[in-house]
């Protein structure tokens, strides 16, 4: 089936200034129209009554963990977990095990996206080799490489050298490419296990303090301007991170910045329990910065929504907090938690919130085929039913991992259908599953 | 009575003043020529040490066994399983299957006992969970300040050293303000948290001015470990600032205590002269533990609550 | 296990069906249980009263100040709490504790235990396990105000206020002055 109407639901397409009920027409691969009475002969219609339509939504961060650790995920699970939760692309990590610190690495990456086939798998290559902050990565080769890598990073960590920052961010500009940076002063987050406050004190758990994040973004700030490079800020997480991103905007640097669902959701409270899941990099901090992290994505200060979804095998989650690795899964609770924190309480409008899932992120990685829903573009599209609620069951996730501190939550904003390049990717909030693994 | 001892927070000052008048009871044990009692006949008391430790482990290990109970005693060295890479979700598991009523940990990681606690039906009592608490500690030491004061309500008292390492200084912290006393945190603030005033404590950094004031001057070990992480120059410049040795002990009442959980660094955070003074009541402190801990286990592990005559005057 | 028909927790009020001791009875009662210890051992050497709380505590002080008034001799005595060793910790959980007073040495002296009921006869096993903890008495033997038969061990008072037969589910209650305001011995029931 080639062919889909998908019928009075309420289009949002952020580019284009759309906000109406109307119906959707697709057709081969590619959106034909938007409208009412549109020619459907030979159309699959599909009532979406009242659902959002928007174009499919795009993770600029999320840990795939193949090559390397497949235990925890694989390319194919990562891409199953994402077209449930409404993305039609997503962007893969380097920190691998090899490092996608070559073309090699990447490519193969980039074929297993496209073997996969349920979302656009565009990928980040590393900065520097082995993520070891001191030589530089196959750059060059890895932006003309089959996978077209435009964002670099050495995310799970920091670049420590200044110097190694100013020489990557200079090269990077022949490639139009991205320094993205994972903002951690690593002599000043040592052996921190969460944020830095009232609670770690009480807790008896070292602290990774803010300025460990802001000192480093500050810096990149710096030499971006120096530079002429652009930088995008990863996994934003404290109040003065957002200030620094708005003021340099508002100086005219090229900066974007990015928050997880998470960092707008949760606050270090969450670790009361002393529960591994709640543990992540950067923490989950205080209730201000929470709030400041909404206001930015309420003001366009932060660009978009991204995951960093993180698979974590059990056994490794489930160990005393002090070894337990950091992260936990995003792709399949971003919307509601978007939804239930962002949409419900008025602080984005539907249309702020597809520009923040969808459009920048779509334009920060230059994927053209996605975060429009003009006439003629790719048919990457996703329904969504913002007032359903439904309540998170990790034994029910199509990653192959588990650790989520949102069990067992009740969340509003649940992801009806998907299409990928004209094709069913999700229908009625299942996967179409297609002997896939 | 609590299954679970994870932090002072769970006692207000009902539970505590039970803990400390059944210790009270307790103590009559040691007296005796049969140093025994059959209460906890039959129960299985382990003791899980991820950390070392010698006068807690038997602490616990010899109240357990003056209250008839059966111990096990689990460190996690070289050559436990632990060594050979068993998790700390296996090795409860497999205590769990052995039959064990209660178990008594330390562990390295803030927070041990309570993921402990959510995986075992065994009772689990924390004796030192990262820097986080120590309850046991801090129960022992009210105890102590009782047997001299009588009463701990309006008690001053100084908590001096290490502060943002240490677990028996939370609880501790904890402990008194639950019972009316008020305390003073003295250090250099790289070791004294900011945060710590939510804690109800008051924060100092010279020492001198409080002394001729204070009922209590509580010591904290200063590590030598610390010294490298720079949070303070030397032991030397520590010891001359803020340790307890006898010029500083000549400034505080004669009826004041002088008190630390051990083990002391003499000449670091107190002098030998200070240790074995008049005001000193370390030693006690121990032998305190022993009644304490002999208290915990009975109430805890003394039987089921739901037929229980007496629990209303226990439930906290 | 419990014995028959005690209930483990008492609902509703007490109520009285009979007053079966005022307190001239127990007074007199507690003057004779003196003379008889005294007699039976044929003075006052090496005697030991231990009372077992709550209520024996008080009869033994009052049985020694009984004894010191006629022979003229200020006999050890204290007062034993016996719940560490009850049989019935596991299902009873842990009581409020009171304080032992037994005096230091009971070592080849002859251990009075004053209990105010003798009724099963555990709690009086509890005391011997607690007084052979604390040391090697030569002898023990038993004082009660009122001994209401049902015993589950072969346990025997040496010196008996009252014999008092009763139906195993009635309740005896013993009031002391020192505690209750008056001396009596009551038999009643919960409703």
């Amino acid at each position: 089936m080639t062919r889909y109407l998908l019928a009075g639901g309420r289009v949002v397409d952020p580019a284009s200034g759309t906000d109406t009920t109307a119906d959707l027409l697709l057709r081969d691969g590619v959106i034909e129209a938007i409208g009412t009475g549109l020619d459907a002969k030979g159309a699959e219609r599909i009532d979406v009554g009242g659902a959002v339509v928007c174009p499919g939504f795009v993770d600029l961060h999320t840990h795939l963990r193949e090559p390397g650790r497949e235990d925890e995920e694989t390319i194919a699970s990562a891409s199953a977990a994402a077209a449930t939760g409404g993305y039609t692309a997503i962007c893969a990590m380097p920190n691998t095990d090899p490092v996608a610190d070559s073309a090699s690495v990447v490519e193969q990456v980039w074929a297993l996206g496209r073997e996969a086939g349920l979302v656009d798998v565009a990928v980040a290559g590393a900065l520097s080799k082995g993520l070891e902050g001191r030589k530089m990565a196959d750059i060059g080769e890895m932006a003309r490489s089959s996978a077209r890598v435009r964002m670099f990073t050495d995310d799970g960590r920091g670049v420590q050298d200044a110097l190694f920052v100013r020489r990557a961010m200079e090269y990077l500009v022949a490639f139009d490419g991205i320094y993205a940076e994972h903002c951690e002063d690593a002599s000043l987050a040592e052996g921190g296990q969460m944020h830095e406050g009232e609670r770690s004190a009480a807790l008896g758990l070292r602290g990774i303090p803010a300025a460990a994040e802001e000192l480093m973004a500050a810096r990149d700030i710096e030499l971006a301007k120096l530079t002429g490079c652009r930088l995008h800020l990863l996994h934003i997480s404290t109040a003065g991170t957002v200030e620094l991103v708005r003021r340099a905007k508002a100086d005219g640097v090229r900066v974007t910045a990015e928050a997880t669902p998470h960092h707008f959701s949760l606050t270090d409270v969450a670790l009361d329990d002393y529960d591994p899941n709640a543990k992540v990099n950067p923490p989950l901090r205080t209730e201000r910065d929470r709030s400041a992290i909404v206001a930015g994505l309420a003001d366009g200060t932060i660009d978009a929504i991204a995951t960093d979804h993180a698979p974590h095998a059990d056994h490794e989650k489930d160990q005393e907090l002090l070894y337990a690795p950091p992260g936990m899964l995003g792709l399949e609770t971003a919307l509601g938690l978007a939804v239930t924190n962002l949409l419900a309480p008025g602080h984005l409008s539907l249309s702020g919130l597809v520009e923040r899932l969808s459009v920048a992120p779509a334009k920060l990685l230059g994927l053209t085929d996605h975060g429009s829903l003009a006439a003629g573009s790719a048919a990457d599209v996703t329904v969504f039913d913002q007032g359903a609620t439904w309540t998170v069951d990790p034994a029910a996730f199509r990653s192959k991992s588990r650790n989520t501190p949102f069990a067992g939550e009740e969340l509003r904003g649940r992801v009806t259908d998907v299409f990928f390049r004209g094709r069913r990717t999700v229908a009625e909030g299942r996967l179409v599953d297609e002997a896939l693994v | 009575m609590i299954k679970h001892l994870l932090s002072m927070d769970q006692l207000d000052a009902d539970a505590i003043t039970t803990i400390l008048d059944t210790a009270e009871s307790l103590r009559q044990v040691t007296d005796r020529p049969i140093k025994k009692l059959p209460t906890l006949r039959g129960r299985t008391v382990c003791n899980l040490f991820y950390e070392a430790s010698t006068r807690t482990r038997i602490s616990f290990e010899l109240a357990a066994k003056r209250l008839s109970a059966d111990v096990i005693n689990f460190s996690a060295d070289s050559k436990s399983s632990v060594a050979k890479g068993e998790s700390f979700k296996d090795t409860a598991w497999t205590l769990e299957a052995m039959g064990v009523d209660a178990i008594v940990v330390r562990h390295g990681s803030s927070g041990a006992p309570h993921q402990l606690s959510r995986w075992v039906k065994a009772s689990v009592i924390n004796a030192g969970d990262g820097s986080h608490e120590h309850p046991t500690q801090a129960l022992l030491d009210l105890f102590s300040i009782r047997e001299r004061f009588k009463d701990l309500e309006g008690l001053k008292v100084a908590i001096v050293g290490d502060v943002l390492h240490s677990r028996v200084a939370r609880s501790n912290v904890k402990g008194l303000a639950t019972m009316g006393a008020h305390v003073t945190l003295v250090g250099p603030p790289t070791l004294i948290p900011k945060e710590a005033e939510s804690w109800g404590a008051s924060i100092e950094y010279e020492l001198d001015p409080l002394l001729a004031d204070i009922d209590v001057c509580y010591l904290l070990r200063v590590q030598q470990e610390r010294q490298s992480e720079q949070l303070f120059p030397s032991l030397r410049e520590y010891a001359a600032l803020w340790g307890l040795d006898d010029r500083r002990m000549q400034l505080m009442r004669p009826d004041a205590l002088v008190m630390h959980p051990g083990p002391m660094n003499r000449g670091v955070e107190i002098s030998a002269n200070v240790s074995e003074s008049a005001r000193s009541i370390i030693l006690d402190q121990v032998s305190n533990g022993l009644a304490v801990r002999m208290s915990l286990l009975y109430l805890m592990l003394g039987g089921h609550s739901e037929e229980g005559q007496a629990l209303e005057e226990l439930a906290v | 296990m419990r014995p028959a028909g005690r209930r483990a927790e008492p609902p509703g009020e007490f109520v009285v069906k009979a007053r079966v001791m005022e307190p001239d009875d127990v007074r007199r009662a507690l003057t004779r249980i003196a003379h008889e210890i005294v007699e039976h051992n044929k003075g006052t050497d090496d005697l030991v009263i231990v009372g077992i709380r709550t209520r024996g505590a008080p009869l033994a002080d009052r049985i020694a100040a009984a004894i010191a008034s006629f022979e003229g001799v200020d006999l050890p005595s204290g007062a034993l709490d016996v719940t560490l060793y009850r049989d019935d910790v596991a299902l009873k959980g842990p009581r409020r504790l009171e304080a032992t007073t037994v005096p230091a040495d009971i070592d080849g002296r002859v251990v009075i235990v004053v209990d105010d009921v003798l009724f099963t006869g555990r709690t009086i096993r509890a005391a011997f396990d607690a007084l052979l903890d604390m040391g090697r008495p030569r002898a023990i033997r038993l004082a009660v105000l009122v001994d209401r038969g049902h015993r589950e061990f072969p346990i025997r008072a040496d010196h008996v206020g009252k014999n008092l037969p009763t139906a195993a589910d009635e309740i005896v209650k013993v009031h002391v002055e020192e505690l209750d305001g008056e001396d009596a011995v009551l038999i009643g029931e919960y409703r």
